[in-house]
């Protein structure tokens, strides 16, 4: 089973996928991280990548974000190649997402607004003024009042960081949302209300998501679609109904959390 | 074999990160002539670097101007020139200690809280969030550092050599009893343009050369807490190492004939 070639589902019929990543591979010296991954994500899908720690899911975002360069493969964004793409193309892509970083990334040296409203002023689309309302609404998506938006994100507790940092993603409108485990570190309640909140925010927006985590709970509740992510490939895929009955033993060891199994857990990353 | 492969890859690892240096510095340096600027991040690092170094600035140049005086008197009292003083006090602090020890200052201040403050953006992913939200880090956190040094390390060493040469003033005067009106002819006859303005060229490099190295060493720090204090290390010791050498360098082009 380790050798299995991706699942015939992996590969959505849709040929107008969103995101099509084909053989992306990416190692870092000796170690092989990505291994010839394919995923495709369909136009306002939300897709889920589970897998243990350190399998790779977060370099695979950062491969598709630009802050990593794939080794080898292809990664298509509405049909156009980003793998090797000059800093200017690479700029006008990166404006079709939006990011919700792990550990939140908000800028500390900036008030809340200004962090919701970075993307922006980045782009001079909006004056400072306009784009400090523009900020306070985003933040009344995300459950916030205008009160937070002059504080600073030490000020804030670890879920409304999440929150505020959520509202940063969904600042510009993006096509595509990209959620690197959006509930960890948080408790289940605030990790539900996070999980709510990204449902509806994707449908509202009707923005493709793609998701990694290994918070299984979290994986249910927001996606359509699921794919497991071992050694650097994607070994099963399929919709989230079908989670329980993949009739794999690598998806039946992970989403059941046992230490025994297929699974060897690695010590050193 | 052994001590040879040491050898070697030293000299390679030298010569590799000197490369990266170099890269990074030309990166940065044409992000800097590049739209779009970022004026407010400028305005906010030129405050930072220029009028909070004011204190830790004038203190170091009014008590190394005093001691200049001090020392010199008790040399030259030997020769009977204890009149060259104001001399050397002006020269000394405007050719070298003002522009040297202001940078060796400057480093351990700015240098290092640059490289911590980028060092934690690098490690709790805000770099990477900079890239996600059409932003060029290099233009957005390290250009705007690199001008504010190069252009407010010359000012601080203005204020510093007034400050430096006035200390030299007050220990001449009040303790070994000169004439004032004749100090300060003494101080004027002995200034020259080339002195002050060699000073204040070597006070741009060093701004450079501290805001570069606090933005290298923060930007490429990797582990967490401890790699945000190594970083924060390096700038500090790398920054005073190369003032250091490139005072030498640029004293050899000035006034070497």
């Amino acid at each position: 089973m380790t050798e299995a070639a991706p699942a015939p589902d992996t590969i959505t019929p849709d040929a107008a996928a969103k995101i099509r990543i084909r053989g992306l591979r990416k190692r870092f010296g000796p170690k092989v991280v990505l291994d010839g991954l394919d995923l495709d994500v369909g136009d306002g899908e939300s897709v889920v990548v589970i897998g243990g720690s350190g399998t790779g899911k977060s370099v695979l975002l950062k491969c598709i974000l630009g802050i990593l360069d794939a080794n080898r493969g292809s990664i298509l964004i509405d049909g156009e190649e980003i793998v090797g793409a000059d800093a200017d193309r690479r700029e006008a892509i990166n404006r079709k997402f939006g990011m919700l970083f792990q550990g939140s990334a908000l800028f500390d040296s900036l008030p809340v607004w200004e962090n919701v409203a970075f993307g922006l002023l980045a782009r001079k689309r909006l004056g400072r003024g306009q784009a400090r309302d523009a900020a306070i609404d985003k933040l009344s998506h995300v459950g916030l009042t205008a009160d937070v938006a002059d504080l600073f994100p030490a000020e804030l507790s670890g879920g409304m960081q999440k929150r505020v940092a959520l509202a940063r993603a969904i600042a510009a409108d993006p096509e595509i949302i990209f959620f690197d485990e959006p509930t960890t570190g948080l408790d289940p309640i605030m990790a539900d209300v996070i999980n709510d909140l990204i449902v509806d925010i994707t449908r509202d927006v009707g923005a493709t998501a793609l998701s990694i985590t290994h918070d299984m709970a979290s994986a249910r509740k927001i996606a359509n679609r699921i794919a497991m992510l071992h050694e650097g490939k994607i070994i099963w895929a399929g919709p989230v109904a079908d989670i329980d009955r993949s009739g794999n033993a690598f998806v039946d060891q992970f989403i059941h959390g046992r230490a025994e199994g297929p699974i060897k857990m690695a010590v050193r990353a | 074999m052994t001590p040879l492969r040491v050898v070697g890859r030293v000299v390679l690892d030298f010569f590799a990160s000197t490369g990266r240096l170099v890269l990074f510095a030309l990166t940065a340096l044409s992000h800097c002539v590049r739209p779009p600027f970022y004026f407010r991040s400028v305005g906010r690092q030129m405050v930072e670097i220029g009028y909070y170094s004011l204190p830790v600035v004038g203190l170091t140049a009014i008590f190394t101007g005093m001691v200049l005086a001090l020392q010199s008197y008790t040399g030259f009292a030997r020769f009977s020139a204890e009149g060259a003083v104001a001399n050397v006090v002006v020269v000394s602090i405007t050719r070298e200690l003002g522009p040297v020890l202001a940078g060796l200052m400057v480093a351990g201040r700015i240098g290092a809280s640059m490289a911590a403050e980028i060092g934690t953006m690098r490690v709790t992913e805000q770099i990477d969030a900079l890239t996600t939200l059409s932003t060029n880090p290099m233009k957005y956190m390290v250009a705007p550092r690199l001008v504010a040094g190069l252009l407010m390390l010359p000012l601080l060493v203005l204020v510093a050599n007034t400050i430096g040469v006035f200390g030299g003033y007050l220990v001449g005067v009040y303790k070994l009893g000169f004439n004032p009106a004749i100090y300060i002819e003494n101080t004027w006859d002995a200034l020259t343009t080339e002195d002050v303005v060699s000073g204040l060229v070597k006070a741009s490099v060093f701004g450079f050369i501290i805001a570069l190295m606090g933005c290298y060493h923060g930007y490429h720090s990797r582990g967490g807490a401890q790699g945000v204090g190594g970083a924060t290390t390096n700038a500090v010791v790398s920054a005073s190492i190369l003032i250091l050498s490139f005072d030498y360098v640029l004293t050899e082009l000035f006034f070497a004939r």
